[in-house]
Formats: structure tokens, sequence, C-alpha cells
């Protein structure tokens, strides 16, 4: 079966550690903070300026100065920061925020991103998403396998204007954990009862399949 | 000289046609509101705005669009507004958008007399255009140019005579370095207070980069997303 949203978020937040600092991009990925390990010290960034993102607020507590990059209210956690905007983007860009996790409309094998404008469609603009996937040290792209047509969105070269290029290094999908490599999309996990067969027909970049594929553990 | 102006109509008094301005703030989040609504009424045409974001349709600086006084849009992203698209499609405005981080950036050096910078971002994007490429550690880098304007509005929570200021939680976001990035910065502030009564340990932004000042009244801060638990 094929993961929904929050068992793409379950496993990506495997990929968290202890003392990172992490950026969470809109839409599959802001769930990721849901799942983050009992007991682990994960520092959650906001690009607007906020270090310790906290949850949303109680009802009728929501604060008009207190909002994330997606313009929603939330809190602010105990030790927590706020900063200008050239401050929180030094943070990235100077490689200090540990991980990024963002959406992607596609990846091409090289590990090239387009996730911001579709040619034809309103343009609504980057934001910071081309600073991040620039800057970050190591960024993971959190999206669907294939798009609502059935088309695949791991593909052999990006066919929209691109966000960033070479910096995506982890892929987690619905149907798998792919790790961006050199020579093309290297498959590490298998969602829980999908085969091999199924993801490499959802799949139109190069991917490479060695040995047996674990069923990831969400 | 007090820097001291009494209403938000004074201080956007010398903003005329084709001034370029630019306006602090995240989506609604610590905009200057007061000043936004004088410069609705004091008409000036054709502005070049300088934002983060370009507002919703019914405030912010969508009240600028609204009455067609805005000629060019500088901004990283400018969703959640009609008015914007209608005038984006049909082409009375011109949009520039920039990479949130280069913006911040580009304002905070225009503003601290840094005339270019090298940054990663946009390189092998659309965003690269004919600008100049260096690599530096192995990695390639575009030229940017720091950016000022003839007036930077910003807003904060408190501010004193001297013009020093104080902002909220995320309400600082792009104010902090649109103050120094003004030939002439003006500040709304939620309460002005007589200079000495601000901690200067708690200062974001030192008064020199303020021209004009005044205490702001009716905020609305509107939300744009409210998210409870």
């Amino acid at each position: 079966m094929a993961l929904d949203k929050n068992g793409i978020a379950k496993r990506i937040a495997q990929e968290l550690k202890d003392g990172y600092y992490v950026n969470l991009g809109i839409g599959i990925p802001t769930l990721v903070a849901n799942y983050i390990p009992e007991g682990m010290n994960v520092t959650l960034q906001s690009e607007n300026g906020l270090l310790g993102i906290g949850p949303f607020p109680e009802k009728g507590k929501a604060d008009a100065d207190l909002i994330n990059a997606g313009k929603q209210t939330v809190t602010v956690l105990e030790g927590g920061a706020f900063f200008d905007s050239a401050t929180s983007f030094g943070m990235i860009r100077g490689g200090h925020v540990d991980l990024t996790v963002l959406g992607a409309f596609e990846v091409s094998e090289n590990g090239d991103i387009s996730s911001w404008k579709i040619p034809g469609k309103l343009v609504k603009g980057m934001g910071g998403a081309m600073d991040l996937v620039a800057a970050a040290k190591n960024i993971i792209v959190a999206t669907t396998h294939t798009d609502r047509k059935g088309n695949s969105k791991l593909i052999p070269k990006c066919t929209l204007p691109l966000t960033g290029v070479s910096c995506v290094k982890k892929i987690v999908t619905d149907l798998a954990v792919i790790e961006v490599t050199d020579d093309g999309f290297k498959l590490l996990e298998r969602a829980p009862g999908v085969s091999v067969d199924e993801i490499k027909a959802a799949t139109t970049g190069k991917l490479i399949v060695e040995g047996d594929i674990p069923e990831m553990n969400v | 000289m007090s820097k001291v102006v009494k209403n938000a109509q004074e201080a956007v008094k010398e903003i005329k046609n084709g001034s370029t301005v630019m306006f602090g703030g995240f989506g609604l989040c610590g905009i200057p509101e007061n000043c936004i609504n004088a410069l609705v009424a004091n008409n000036a045409q054709d502005l070049f705005c300088i934002s983060n974001n370009a507002g919703v349709d019914e405030f912010g600086l969508g009240l600028l669009l609204r009455k067609h006084q805005m000629k060019k849009m500088t901004a990283s992203y400018v969703g959640e507004n009609k008015e914007f698209e209608r005038q984006l499609l049909s082409g009375e405005l011109e949009v520039e958008l920039i990479p949130q981080g280069t913006l911040a950036e580009r304002i905070r050096a225009g503003g601290f007399g840094i005339p270019a910078f090298f940054v990663p971002a946009g390189f092998g994007t659309e965003i690269q255009g004919n600008k100049e490429i260096r690599d530096f550690n192995g990695k390639p880098h575009v030229l940017e140019l720091g950016m000022t304007a003839d007036f930077a509005i910003v807003k904060a929570w408190k501010g004193d005579t001297n013009g020093n200021l104080i902002y909220r939680h995320t309400a600082n976001n792009f104010n902090n370095m649109m103050a120094s990035a003004g030939k002439i910065t003006i500040a709304e502030v939620e309460e002005l207070v007589p200079a000495g009564e601000l901690e200067p340990n708690q200062i974001h932004t030192p008064g020199i980069f303020v021209q004009k000042i005044f205490q702001g009244t009716d905020y609305e801060k509107r939300i744009e997303f409210i998210t409870e638990q």
C-alpha cells in the first residue's frame, strides 16, 4: 500500500538526529513536526524569523505577530528566538540549518528540483525555496511519486523551471525512499507492500536497484 | 530637529509619483498599516514597491493595488491576492520576483553600503539571467546587487523619539533591514516613548537609521491564516 501524507512524514522523521536545526516547507513537510521522536531535541526554524516553532495556539490565543513562513499562527517554544529575515537566511545560507524538507513538482536523476513555477499558470513566486535548496547541507524532498495524472515526478531531466540544481540528496515518496547519487536514483526502501516493479513503473528517471530492497519501517 | 511627526499623513507626504518605497512585513505580519492607508489617501502614483509580499485583496499593499498606485512590485511571493493576479496578467503591473533570502540580503547590503555580493541561490535557474557567476569553495555563486529605496516604511512594536526601534515576535522580518535601506526611513510604532525609556540592550534598530517616527493608531493586525489546536 502506498503511504499517505502522514506516512511520508513519519518516514522522514526517521532522518532527524538529536540536536538538529530543521526547516520544514509547506504541505507534507510540515507534518514531520508531528513525528519527532520522543526525547529528541530538534529545533524547527521558520524563515520569517523564528527558531523553536511550537504547536498551533490554543483556541482564542492566536497572535497576529507570531506566524510561520506559511503565514499560519503558531507558538514559540521555551528557549526560542526571533530575528530578522537577513539573519534567518544567514542561518540557512551559512549552513547552520542541518536539514531542509520541502515538496516538489519534479526531481531529476541528478538532483535538480522544480517546485515553484508552472508556465502558463499563475506565478506566485519562489519565496525562500531557492535560497534553501541552494544552501542547505541536506535536502530531503517529500512528495507523491507521481502527479495526479499518474505521471512520474522522478524523471531524467526536469521539464519545469528549476528551483535549484544538483541539490536534492534524498526523496521520500508514498512508494519509496530514494537516494540521489551520481549515477541516478538509488532505491533504498519500499513502502510496505509495494513491489520494486511498481516503483520502477512509477519512475521514469534512471532507477538503480541493488540486491534486496527492504520495506520501510513506518 | 525632532524625528517625531504627528501622524501617517504627515510622514508620507513627501512620497511622490514614481517614488521607490520599501514596506516591511511578512504577509500581513508587521506591515505599516497606518502609512499604507495614508498613501492610499495621498494618492501617489506609479510607485515602485519593494516588499516580501503584496498583501491581500482588501488589506495591506492590496489597498494600493486596488487604487492602481503601483507601477512595479518587487517581492518573493505574491499569492493570495486576486487583484494582484489580474493586474499582473493584464500587464498593468510589472513584477520582479526575487528569492526571499536574496531579497533580504540585497536590502541589508544596500543599507550597509555593500554594493554587491555573491550567493548560491538562483544558480542554474531563470533568476541567474545574465548575472556574473563565480565559483567559491568549488560551488557556483551569483552576483547580486545591494538595494536601497527613496523611502523605507517600517512598523515596530515600540519606538522612542530618537528613532530606536524594538519589534515584537515575528513582526520583525524585513523591517529591521529595510530601516537601514531607505534614504528616508519612516517608522510607525504601536507605542512611542521619550528617548531614554527603552532599554538600550533591547534595541533592534538603532535610531540612526530612522528619520521620521510616529505612534500609529487603530492597528487591525489582520491574520491571514488563523490556525489553532
